[in-house]
């Protein structure tokens, strides 16, 4: 695209697309603050009166903001933790020549094309269900009581099934990641000395860095509005109350608009600080 | 110290045979270049040297100690890579200090040793920079320097300058023979290029699948090739292989004459042609000689200042003491 010409064209065909994904974004968003300045009660006859800040400080004093930030936090962490870490043991397997290694592939990615309501529910009744789900046969083999999951130990159930549907993908970058690492670097790590513990983090570790904070952006961003999940397997009891759960429930449980949004756009400046912070890192990254 | 020796060394891949069995010796302080067309064999050899392929039958020693089952970095061997395989997030200082960390040397050590490499390879002012922001030629120079601080038994180079635009690799042939005759250790060359083989070994081991075909000083495989593959390989431009009635007259199969040892004259002469292509160099001209009725094309060597052109009929003679001679099976013909 050198000419004038063409980058006027090129200018005029993305048009179209740029038109629509602003409309997509822009009006939910200047809806949800709009509302979020109103009393807006839709069992009382909806917009009641402009209220300014009112829902925004009710928001973050309400008893049940605090915990609910904890919760994300420990969620998103938790989860981070446990599909980075094992997500690069799984690439460093899967990077192995093996039989049937394209059939093993694809096993290993199927489960991030679950749906999350089908996963919830998967795990919530076959998996965790005390009576006759497969790790309660499981601790009854070895003579335990079995556990009841989400109410027992709910946020690490949680967890536990969100880690499940994002492992392949953390799995699929860092691989792919893996693959793109020049041999010769680890033969030449091989003639210098380092064992393989050593070529681990030497060598294999730095060149995943950018992949892992790859990982760790996307990942973030979605794990921050998880949802279906939590709707399906616990309802936001037992302390699985996430802010965007919170959200939820002001909204179409106590059915106050106004609040409810008010706690959106909090959630919305909160994933932006996340996307700038991580895209600086990312950036840094790219320079080497 | 670094005399190594191969014995009865092959190497299969599957069902495929790389490395016939095949009898080697490498001297103390030796520059040894592998040389052979591509596919040849001859960088599965050095890396069954290195320890980076294992030997399927026969023997490996290293200044006396059977090496085939030592980990390459027990064999105390430093290979330079075509690559250079630097490690893209250390700097230059952590590069070549690598080795060193591996071998838990103290910090003061490491600093003195990565000091004087640099010094020896002009890398002082680049030490904390990264190789991405280094040119082809100063990271070929990291790369030797991470070989030098660990002060191997040999150093092994898998095509190092094959990488290099051609006026760094001539700049890069010089300073790895001036190193070598510094450090007067051990260094096995591996490089398809002739002429690097020509100009820095002291032993050239010519190589054609997996077959050493010949072993010697640049000179004598100049001089005396053994048969038509080394003949034909060893010096540029290629050696004139004549067959037919001028091979016979000489009782031979084949003849060989180098463009260099043909005499050439516009009156009178030997042999008689009309020049094709002509490549001038300035110090020489190569001319490119049809319709001689002894072969397609004829190369000789003139003098660089000689007015020859397309077309005009040139006559040439031979040198007859420096004509080689090969029978049918391309073994030379004492």
């Amino acid at each position: 695209m050198s000419t004038k010409a063409s980058r006027s064209a090129a200018r005029l065909m993305l048009a179209p697309a740029v038109i629509l994904l602003l409309a997509w974004m822009l009006v939910p968003l200047t809806m949800t603050l709009v509302f979020s300045f109103q009393r807006n009660l839709p069992l009382r006859g909806g917009f009641l009166e402009w209220v300014g800040f009112e829902n925004y400080v009710r928001f973050v004093s309400s008893s049940a903001f605090w915990p609910a930030v904890q919760t994300t936090v420990v969620v998103v962490g938790g989860v981070l933790l446990i599909t980075v870490v094992l997500g690069i043991l799984l690439a460093l397997l899967l990077d192995q020549q093996m039989w049937g290694q394209g059939v093993v592939r694809i096993m290993v990615i199927a489960p991030f094309f679950v749906m999350p309501t089908v996963t919830g529910l998967v795990w919530k009744n076959m998996f965790m269900d005390p009576n006759n789900g497969l790790l309660a046969y499981l601790w009854r083999f070895f003579g335990g009581d079995p556990v009841v999951w989400l109410s027992d130990v709910p946020v690490f159930s949680l967890i536990l099934i969100v880690s499940w549907q994002w492992l392949p993908f953390a799995t699929l970058i860092l691989l792919t990641a893996m693959q793109s690492l020049d041999s010769d670097q680890l033969e030449a790590a091989e003639m210098d000395g380092a064992g393989t513990l050593s070529r681990f983090w030497h060598i294999i570790l730095p060149h995943l860095s950018r992949a892992i904070t790859i990982v760790i952006l996307i990942q973030t961003i979605f794990l921050l509005a998880i949802f279906a999940k939590i709707f399906v397997t616990t309802q936001g009891s037992f302390g699985t109350r996430t802010l965007t759960y919170l959200i939820y429930q002001r909204v179409l449980e106590s059915q106050n608009v106004g609040l409810g949004s008010a706690g959106g756009i909090y959630a919305v400046i909160l994933a932006n600080i996340f996307a700038l912070f991580l895209m600086r890192i990312v950036g840094k990254n790219l320079d080497r | 110290m670094g005399q190594i020796v191969l014995d009865q060394v092959t190497k299969s891949f599957g069902d495929m045979t790389v490395i016939p069995p095949l009898d080697l010796t490498i001297e103390d302080g030796e520059f040894t270049v592998f040389v052979g067309p591509s596919g040849c064999g001859k960088s599965t050899l050095l890396r069954l040297i290195a320890g980076l392929e294992d030997v399927t039958s026969g023997s490996i020693l290293i200044d006396g100690k059977e090496s085939a089952d030592i980990p390459p970095a027990k064999r105390g061997l430093a290979m330079v890579f075509q690559s250079y395989a630097l490690y893209p997030h250390m700097t230059v200082r952590k590069n070549i200090a690598f080795p060193l960390r591996m071998a838990n040397m103290s910090r003061e050590e490491q600093d003195r040793r990565v000091q004087k490499a640099a010094e020896v390879l002009n890398l002082t002012d680049y030490l904390d920079r990264r190789p991405g922001q280094l040119s082809g030629g100063q990271r070929q120079r990291v790369a030797i320097g991470r070989a030098i601080v660990r002060e191997p038994a040999a150093f092994l180079f898998d095509e190092p300058l094959s990488n290099l635009d051609a006026a760094l690799r001539v700049g890069m042939r010089l300073e790895i023979s001036e190193l070598h005759n510094r450090l007067e250790t051990t260094m096995i060359y591996v490089t398809h290029d002739q002429v690097e083989a020509m100009t820095m070994a002291d032993r050239i081991v010519v190589l054609r699948a997996g077959h050493i075909e010949q072993v010697g000083t640049p000179l004598e495989l100049y001089r005396n090739p053994r048969n038509l593959f080394v003949a034909g390989f060893i010096g540029s431009p290629k050696m004139n292989l004549l067959e037919g009635a001028m091979a016979r007259k000489h009782n031979a199969h084949t003849i060989g004459i180098r463009p260099e040892h043909i005499t050439v004259s516009t009156e009178e002469g030997e042999w008689s042609g009309v020049v094709g292509v002509s490549e001038h160099l300035g110090s020489d001209t190569f001319f490119h000689v049809h319709d001689t009725g002894l072969a397609d094309s004829v190369t000789v060597r003139a003098d660089g200042e000689l007015d020859i052109r397309h077309g005009d009929r040139i006559y040439m003679t031979p040198r007859h003491e420096r004509m080689h001679k090969f029978d049918e099976k391309g073994h030379r013909i004492a």
